[in-house]
């Protein structure tokens, strides 16, 4: 096990070769890529399903199964599909990231208070205007929330994909310096990486829940 | 004197020789609670006038509530029609707004944005010249751009009716407006809500527990009895505004309403 100096020297190591920025670009793009078109496909479904009780009850079945399912039992289909690659990748982060978030934003628009629908309908908003209009906004505050843990989870998959899937990112910087000479000092320099970028990332979501156009939600509740 | 003369029970329609505007026909409600029918409302009889401001008050679950959003079309009544003008409610309408408590402001807009909410097919200048029209009319001048967690409940109420009044509808539902308000600002509001109700001419019916309240403000009480929720009495208030209340007729009306919500009390 190597000594913090050791992991210090390991990433330093990294840097000439232009490595650590290739890999970290190359997790984050796949991560980018797999969340948003996870919200994407989420938010809009998430918004129908939690309005219309029916199309609710027809998805919840079929979303209590698929639930449980870890994202990385889907890696073997995910090369099947894409082969290795990004795509495979980004699939992984997809599933792993639409579940959750269909799931928060079906109880967020569960949640929406029925005053706020009521006055909506009272002004004559067709079911689309009343989403865009209202539901979607009054879920805004939820929705970052959910977000920011999903985001968590993007993150956490797009390592254990890059080991398997794809021959770059900070996933396979790890197991590539284990295959390649137990180079074990890389393994905790790519860790250390993983940790902070992730902390960045979170970072980031965390203001955006914290920008004005947003922060009511947190206002209302104090 | 000819005042106190006259008849009050039998008075179902509006006093004042107008158009109807709503008529209830034998409305009931009956809510179904864990497998038992829940009478809410029974037998409503009522018609209300163009232009007539009139309070709905009883005792809290009475059904005065209930009945408010049947009229406003959120509820289907299980038995008898609500009618405005002539044609049957069958839903929420941007003719008839409904004003909550001030919790219907939406809270990711600002008060332009409140207002304005029901005009989105007016063009923009259109949309503008009306926002501040009625921002000007509820006192909020300066407040364009806050959000509504920046501003104080009165505030936020005065933000509702402007909503509702933007889209210039018939008639105005208000469900204990002013209740969350504290004393002073209520009575601030009333007084407002009057001066706008003169100048606008809306059918308004007001849902109220607070004796005072009604009739401070109303042409007509209609006292409801406690649940299963019929109609007890309808009270014409004929004092003409700004009414005195410390006139013997406000204290005479007030007491023999206050004797009908004793007796609805009464085990």
């Amino acid at each position: 096990m190597p000594g913090p100096l050791k992991t210090v020297r390991g990433i330093a190591d990294l840097v000439p070769h232009g490595l650590i920025v290739k890999y970290v670009v190359a997790s984050v793009f796949r991560v980018t890529w797999g969340f948003f078109l996870a919200v994407l496909a989420a938010v809009p479904l998430g918004l129908a399903a939690g309005w219309y009780r029916r199309a609710e009850m027809a998805l919840n079945p079929i979303l209590q199964i698929l639930r449980p399912i870890s994202p990385l039992a889907w890696i073997p289909i995910a090369i099947l599909w894409f082969g290795v690659g990004d795509l495979a990748a980004v699939f992984l982060i997809f599933v792993g990231c639409f579940l959750p978030l269909l799931l928060a934003v079906i109880s967020a628009v569960q949640g929406v208070p029925a005053v706020y629908i009521n006055a909506g309908r009272n002004f004559g908003l067709s079911p689309i205007a009343l989403m865009r209009r209202i539901l979607f906004p009054a879920i805004v505050p939820r929705l970052m929330t959910g977000l920011r843990i999903t985001l968590g989870i993007a993150w956490l998959v797009v390592v254990a994909a890059e080991m398997i899937a794809v021959n770059s990112g900070l996933g396979f910087l790890i197991v590539d310096a284990r295959n390649a000479g137990n180079r074990y000092d890389l393994v905790v320099a790519g860790m250390v990486i993983i940790g902070v970028v992730g902390l960045l990332l979170d970072n980031a979501v965390h203001s955006l829940e914290r920008a004005s156009a947003f922060r009511w939600g947190f206002e209302e509740k104090a | 004197m000819s005042a106190s003369t006259r008849p009050t029970s039998a008075t179902q329609g509006p006093t004042r020789n107008v158009r109807i505007k709503l008529r209830t026909e034998n409305v009931s409600m009956i809510f179904q609670r864990e497998g038992k029918a829940l009478p809410v409302l029974e037998d409503i009889d009522l018609e209300v006038g163009d232009g007539e401001f009139v309070c709905l008050l009883g005792p809290s679950g009475c059904g005065k509530s209930t009945l408010l959003s049947a009229m406003a079309g959120f509820l289907t009544p299980t038995g008898g029609k609500i009618r405005i003008d002539g044609e049957i409610v069958r839903g929420p309408d941007p003719r008839r707004i409904f004003v909550f408590q001030e919790r219907g402001v939406f809270p990711w807009l600002t008060v332009e944005g409140n207002i304005g909410f029901g005009l989105s097919k007016l063009s923009r200048s259109e949309r503008a010249k009306r926002v501040s029209y009625y921002l000007q009319m509820v006192g909020l001048e300066g407040f364009e751009k806050s959000y509504p967690h920046e501003l104080s409940g009165g505030m936020k109420q005065r933000v509702e009716v402007a909503r509702a009044l933007a889209v210039n509808p018939d008639v105005m539902f208000l469900d204990e407006p002013f209740g969350a308000l504290d004393s002073i600002t209520r009575l601030i509001m009333r007084g407002e809500l009057l001066r706008i109700w003169q100048a606008e001419r809306k059918t308004i019916l007001f849902v109220t527990h607070d004796i005072d309240e009604a009739v401070q403000l109303a042409d007509r009480v209609v006292v409801m009895s406690a649940r299963p929720g019929r109609i007890q009495q309808i009270v014409p208030i004929d004092i003409s505004h700004p009414r005195d209340i410390s006139s013997p007729r406000y204290l005479e009306l007030r007491d023999g309403i206050l004797g009908q919500i004793g007796l609805a009390h009464r085990l």
